[in-house]
């Protein structure tokens, strides 16, 4: 493909983003001056600006390119990531698990684990936590080298470093804080910078419902513009999954393991300034998640649309005699932008690429910090000491994302595992964690051999299936496959291992006394929260509403 | 963290889509009058013109609304 071409106009905006977010990073300095400052934004947001940068959070542009693409792939049962995938696990974590979080004054969720359990949960999970975000960070990075020397001919060392230099900067300076005006910048440019890709494609086509009769007339036997109503036979969907891999697995296990205990996005909820504002945290960022697909899901069938469409002259890039998903996005963009433009569409991936890096950075230096130099390392650490450190793992977190990111490279598949490596380490957890909550007789060697358990056989399966050391329908109870129904359901046997060996192993260890356990575990806490406020002002209600269009969108779309 | 005069992040949310959204607006009306040799789809309809002014609307709000305000 010829690269996109940027004018003086797009160049300009770029550079105002780069200088505007330095410029963020230096002017919010000054206002941080304490580790609490640092790592946590001073516990001083409102619901609103946590909500944004909850979501934000997890709105990379891996994301939206990576899901523009998997709809062309997939059809429209991606839209399962934002709705039953998201939107269910946010109101839980809202209304039932963030009381627990938030009193208890923690600072990251393995320091959940060290109240509830033990010093060892939390290292193992505050070290598997912190692999993770690097991993995730680098393969970021480099994804986001990809797409800018295969769209715009950018130098890849070039444009992993400036970018990689910048989020040390910012998130350098000034923490947690910067992170997250950063993306909540990022979501609105995201917003102004892509959603226009959606309105002119339906008014190229001309409507979404002729979007729609165009993919049914092309594929009638195979569905790609329904979400439930092929789900019984997974041949008849684009996804080829049935309805219980979807709920279990993505619906339960995956969503539910992702939402409610990546800190990543949890740590932005910690920064509320109280315990109303941290539950309408993530309860505010489900409106917004389930208007997602507006962008992403969309842009997905217009390119569907248009290359099946001979007179259209779009057709997705091809590497190596295999089709390139992800360059659905870049090419709609190409198609109709002009310039000005081109320069917010690709800044609007830039600040998500950067966003997206700066969250993991943020989120790992503050599980290094308290989870592993202070639980560790210096468990006599004063206030400076953690700030000086917070700074030093923000450096060294970026030097090693780059290291993973040029490893990343070498590996051209590695993209792929993502998904793989959040059901390693994040479906178990949500075992851990809903029992540690739920039930107050799980011991710390339970929950611990439990993680243990969960984690090593999520990455076994995974291993057993890639070196075909047993058949994929083992695990997916299905004669047709795809890597998506082998992700949801590998997190539904890796949580059902944790829950199981956990229970079993806690039935013979020794159990913390309940006392101990006052304000950790649902039974023995005071749970009266906003109690006092008419019910239209509490959590529950917005809680309901988003519930209630989450059901809306599901039964529009089935 | 220190109490004095922060400035609220919808300030900053509303000055970079001003700023943004007049350079478009301004690439739009210069595109209007001086027609580009190689035009994009839908280009007759001009998209940089009418999306960076709800972008210079939608910002100048944020911004006029925010701007004496701190947290």
């Amino acid at each position: 493909m010829e690269a996109i071409g940027l004018s003086f106009i797009d160049w300009s905006i770029i550079l105002i983003y780069f200088g505007f977010v330095l410029g963020i990073g230096i002017y919010l300095r000054k206002f941080t001056t304490s580790q609490e400052d640092f790592f946590l934004a001073g516990r001083k947001n409102s619901s609103w600006v946590a909500g944004l940068a909850f979501l934000s959070a997890n709105l990379g542009a891996l994301e939206l390119l990576g899901m523009t693409g998997n709809t062309f792939k997939y059809g429209m049962y991606v839209a399962h990531f934002y709705w039953i995938g998201a939107i269910p696990a946010m109101i839980f974590l809202g209304i039932y698990m963030m009381p627990f979080y938030y009193s208890s004054k923690i600072n990251s969720i393995p320091g959940y684990l060290k109240l509830r359990f033990d010093e060892k949960t939390r290292v193992i999970n505050g070290i598997s936590f912190a692999i993770m975000t690097l991993l995730v960070s680098g393969i970021n990075l480099y994804a986001m080298a990809l797409v800018l020397h295969t769209f715009l001919g950018w130098n890849w060392d070039v444009s992993m470093w400036i970018s990689a230099i910048t989020v040390a900067v910012y998130v350098g300076l000034s923490g947690l804080m910067s992170a997250i005006f950063t993306e909540i910048i990022q979501f609105f440019l995201i917003w102004f910078g892509l959603f226009l890709v959606s309105i002119l494609g339906i008014i190229e086509i001309g409507s979404l419902q002729e979007i729609l009769v165009r993919i049914n007339e092309y594929s009638p036997s195979v569905s790609f513009t329904t979400l439930w109503s092929t789900s019984s036979d997974p041949t008849q969907n684009g996804m080829f999954i049935h309805w219980a891999g979807i709920v279990l697995g993505l619906g339960f296990v995956l969503s539910f393991g992702y939402w409610t205990t990546d800190f990543l996005v949890v740590q932005r909820a910690f920064s509320a300034k109280d315990l109303r504002a941290a539950r309408l945290t993530p309860i505010l960022a489900s409106f917004f998640k389930m208007a997602l697909p507006f962008i992403v899901i969309i842009a997905g069938l217009i390119a569907i649309a248009l290359s099946i469409d001979p007179n259209s002259g779009f057709k997705l890039l091809q590497d190596g005699g295999q089709i390139n998903y992800d360059s659905a996005l870049p090419l709609l963009i190409a198609r109709y932008y002009p310039s000005g433009l081109i320069g917010l569409g690709v800044t609007a991936l830039l600040a998500g690429f950067m966003a997206g890096q700066a969250g993991n950075i943020s989120a790992f230096n503050t599980v290094w910090t308290y989870d592993i130099y202070r639980s560790v390392i210096n468990k006599n650490a004063t206030d400076s000491n953690l700030l000086w450190m917070g700074r030093v793992s923000t450096i060294v977190g970026v030097i090693i994302s780059l290291g993973t990111a040029y490893w990343a490279k070498s590996f051209p598949s590695i993209m792929d595992y993502m998904q793989a490596i959040f059901s390693w380490v994040n479906a178990p957890l949500f075992a851990t964690m809903l029992l540690g909550m739920f039930v107050w007789w799980i011991t710390p060697n339970g929950a611990f051999w439990g993680l243990i358990a969960g984690m090593l056989s999520s990455f076994g399966m995974w291993l057993g299936v890639k070196f075909h050391w047993f058949n994929e329908s083992l695990l997916t109870f299905s004669s047709v496959q795809s890597d998506m129904a082998a992700n949801f359901w590998r997190a539904w046997w890796a949580w059902l291992i944790c829950f199981g060996v956990t229970i079993i192993i806690s039935l013979f260890t020794k159990k913390r006394p309940k006392e101990e356990l006052v304000g950790l575990v649902k039974g023995l806490t005071d749970e009266k929260h906003d109690a006092h406020l008419p019910f239209t002002q509490r959590p529950e209600f917005y809680g309901l509403v988003s519930l209630a269009v989450f059901i809306l969108l599901n039964i529009l779309f089935w | 963290m220190s109490e004095y005069g922060m400035k609220p992040i919808w300030y900053f949310v509303g000055l970079i889509l001003m700023v943004m959204g007049s350079i478009i607006f301004l690439a739009g009306v210069n595109d209007f009058m001086n027609p580009p040799d190689i035009k994009t789809i839908l280009a007759e309809l001009h998209p940089g013109i009418w999306w960076g002014a709800v972008m210079v609307l939608f910002g100048s709000v944020m911004f006029l609304k925010t701007r004496k305000g701190s947290v």
